[in-house]
């Protein structure tokens, strides 16, 4: 269990998602995950590996159809594992900031 | 004396979740989308949806339709083609041609991929029963995931929903 005063040494935005990206670490993600209710798992790490490497090259986080597309994740997963919100959620946990696309 | 804090993270919201119903009563291309766009964001952002699919709407759910779905320029004054010459023949073919093509190119599903994504989604599908016996449809006709149910039933679903017409 990650004791939550991990989230304290870095900075968040008025939506609640990481100001740098580059903050990013893993026991972050699992601070931001326990602050949503989700324990991450090896498939969430999929997602949120592949939102990381588009995100380094667009600097937008991707579409669900895009995770859906370039992982073996199902759009069924996908809504499994980030319950309520995935594109928001997984964006979160990945540090990334918050998604601006429609689809 | 002591002052009641806010917790800063994880605030407590009341579980409530907020739902939304659309209706989907246009089978041409262009009006196909608004409803199914805000239908997956609505989705992407936790928020339930029922799709209600009614007259033209049944289009769009309809397996020999849903691939055929095209837009017309007559009557039409945002694509700016004059009537004399978006009534030529072919001009409503390379309407949706281009339309289809430009929908590519932003990296949007084709209809029936929308359907099939919103569906994974937990977005229902739901099928105007009236509609349905006037175009002469059985549940053979639409495509995968819909559920036919009457106006009342729609009444009960859509109940503290928020409803938007298309």
């Amino acid at each position: 269990m990650t004791s939550p005063n991990i989230l304290e040494n870095v900075t968040f935005d008025s939506d609640g998602f990481l100001e740098d990206y580059l903050d990013w670490t893993p026991d972050i993600a699992e601070g931001i995950a326990a602050e949503e209710g989700i324990v991450l798992t090896d498939r969430h790490y999929i997602v949120i590996n592949y939102a990381r490497k588009i995100f380094a090259e667009t600097g937008d986080a991707p579409t669900m159809r895009g995770i859906t597309k370039n992982t073996d994740v199902s759009t069924k997963e996908l809504y499994a594992l980030f319950p309520k919100g995935p594109a928001k959620k997984a964006a979160r946990i990945a540090g990334l900031k918050k998604p601006t696309g429609c689809i | 004396m002591t002052t009641p804090t806010l917790e800063a993270t994880s605030p407590v919201i009341e579980e409530k979740t907020r739902k939304l119903c659309i209706i989907c009563s246009k089978g041409s291309l262009d009006m196909a989308y608004p409803p199914l766009i805000l239908a997956n964001a609505a989705r992407m952002s936790g928020i339930e949806v029922d799709l209600f699919f009614t007259f033209w709407g049944l289009d769009m759910i309809n397996n020999k339709k849903v691939d055929k779905l095209s837009v017309t320029p007559l009557g039409n004054p945002s694509m700016g083609i004059p009537p004399a010459i978006g009534a030529a023949p072919g001009m409503g073919i390379f309407a949706s041609h281009m339309m289809k093509k430009q929908i590519e190119d932003l990296d949007f599903p084709e209809v029936r991929e929308f359907l099939e994504i919103l569906s994974d989604s937990g977005a229902k599908l739901y099928a105007c029963k009236m509609s349905m016996d006037m175009m002469k449809l059985t549940d053979d006709d639409l495509v995968e995931g819909c559920e036919v149910i009457g106006a009342m039933e729609f009444m009960d679903y859509s109940e503290g929903a928020q409803v938007l017409f298309v």
